[in-house]
């Protein structure tokens, strides 16, 4: 991969440090009167997701990282690996670890379509849409009437998921999911 | 790339009352106007300045600073320029490699009456959106103290190095300055009042540049230097002006790193620079300022990247 120095740091730019793949996310020259030039860069650690900050000397460059984003459907999962499929034609499988599907494992429905992240080719995160449809098949009874206000209750959804909904849902209702927030939306 | 200009009318009609003022401050309180060359046979010594070379081997002024001082050396009395002036790679949000400087020089002026200067004008020149500023004068030392918790004089390497590397998050290739560099950009500056003129003043010896040495009240040698920020910005920074020929000569070959040293600025050393203080502002970041923006390409009519 290319070497990327300071000044061509810019957001979503995918490069190596410390032997991890990062997002660069912001970049901010700083030069102190007749000091050392500085570039104090934020940047996502994209296996874990977290957020660092740290400050180069301006000019000091990093490698780049062979980091690929795609749109994959997902297939099945095996037990051991989650099989993912680009929608691109190609018909391109990737399985994906239990450690790269992390969370998200709890929102993935076959067919739906998830951001999968590469990285030297094998899958690094999986990413799903922020709003997810998925069937309720366990909760209490739905409250007839009550349709508007008030009180919530734990249901559990096709993927395993357990999300709060208002008393009124029922069994067999499918919902929509904020992945973001893991909150009931809304019916679909 | 985009034909139009990244400033708006409004910026420019600022940046021209600014200028307007700066001269009208000159003629209140006399400077003579010079301009001097933006190409020149030498270049800055500063190793932390990167010079643009043209390709007739000429080299873009990084401060007017060394043309000044020849004048100076001739005879001109107190002067002042706005120029123009080129930094490679000096480009961010809130840098550009071309940008405008305010330098001047005044003769038989000491460092504190050169701040009284500097924070009189200062006032002047944002006192349509800051009608009063405080002011403040804190020692390097103090500074670094008060909001770094480090004597930047006493404390070991070892200190300034692992509070620098806390605050950089990692590992840097650097030298002590070049931590104190990091102390101070990224823990001081920020922790420093706001809505108030402070002028930092006394930095160490080994960050002089042009300016001269002399030891404080601990018997430390520091830089008779000052650097004026404010709300986060670097508005100047000010010399008492070494004017030892041989002094400036070692300065310059130590610094050097290959690149031509200005024979003509130490001939005219040789020749004798009168007592003088002498300050640069940026021009740029006062029209920032003026138009609350912390974008650099705001001020600007073609920014680095409409050029």
């Amino acid at each position: 991969m290319a070497n990327y120095s300071t000044n061509e740091f810019k957001s979503g730019l995918k490069v190596m440090l410390d032997g991890e793949p990062c997002s660069i996310m912001e970049n901010e020259y700083v030069k102190p009167g007749k000091g050392q030039a500085f570039n104090r860069v934020k940047l996502r650690n994209l296996r874990n997701g977290r957020v660092m900050e740290k400050t180069f000397k301006s000019g000091e460059s990093l490698e780049g990282a062979d980091v690929i984003e795609l749109d994959m459907e997902y297939l099945y999962t095996d037990g051991e690996f989650w099989h993912f499929m680009a929608t691109d034609g190609s018909f391109e499988q990737h399985g994906a670890s239990q450690e790269a599907v992390g969370d998200t494992v709890k929102w993935l429905k076959e067919q739906d379509i998830y951001t999968v992240t590469l990285f030297n080719g094998a899958v690094l995160t999986v990413t799903p849409p922020n709003f997810v449809e998925l069937e309720v098949t366990e909760t209490d009874p739905g409250l007839k009437g009550d349709t508007a206000q008030g009180g919530s209750k734990p249901a559990t959804l096709s993927t395993g998921a357990v999300v709060k909904v208002p008393l009124f849902i029922n069994v067999g209702e499918v919902l929509k999911i904020d992945t973001r927030t893991g909150e009931y939306v809304s019916r679909a | 790339m985009t034909w139009k200009p990244s400033a708006s009318t409004m910026a420019m009609q600022l940046r021209a009352r600014l200028y307007h003022s700066i001269r009208q401050h000159f003629i209140e309180h006399p400077a003579l106007e010079v301009e001097t060359p933006i190409l020149a046979q030498a270049p800055v010594t500063d190793p932390n300045i990167a010079p643009m070379q043209t390709q007739d081997g000429r080299w873009l002024h990084t401060s007017p600073e060394y043309a000044m001082k020849r004048l100076l050396c001739a005879g001109s009395g107190d002067i002042y320029q706005i120029a123009k002036v080129f930094r490679q790679g000096e480009a961010g949000q809130r840098h550009n490699p071309e940008f405008s400087m305010l330098e001047w020089y005044r003769l038989g002026c000491g460092l504190p009456q050169l701040m009284a200067e500097v924070a009189s004008l200062t006032r002047r020149l944002l006192s349509q959106q800051w009608p009063t500023l405080g002011l403040k004068h804190l020692s390097y030392r103090q500074a670094m103290q008060q909001f770094a918790g480090v004597d930047p004089f006493e404390a070991d390497d070892a200190e300034i190095t692992a509070l620098g590397q806390s605050l950089a998050g990692q590992v840097l290739d650097l030298t002590r300055d070049g931590w104190l560099d990091v102390i101070m950009s990224h823990r001081v500056e920020p922790a420093l009042p706001g809505d108030t003129l402070v002028f930092i003043d006394h930095f160490p010896a080994s960050q002089a540049a042009l300016a001269k040495v002399s030891m404080d009240e601990h018997g430390v040698p520091v830089a008779q230097r000052f650097e004026l920020y404010f709300n986060g910005y670097e508005l100047a920074n000010g010399y008492d002006e070494l004017s030892d020929p041989v002094e400036q000569r070692q300065r310059f070959e130590r610094e050097a790193a290959g690149r031509p040293i200005d024979e003509a600025l130490l001939q005219a050393l040789e020749a004798g620079l009168p007592a003088c203080s002498g300050v640069a502002m940026g021009l740029d970041r006062l029209v920032m300022l003026m138009c609350q923006t912390n974008r650099i390409a705001d001020v600007l009519t073609f920014d680095w990247s409409r050029a």
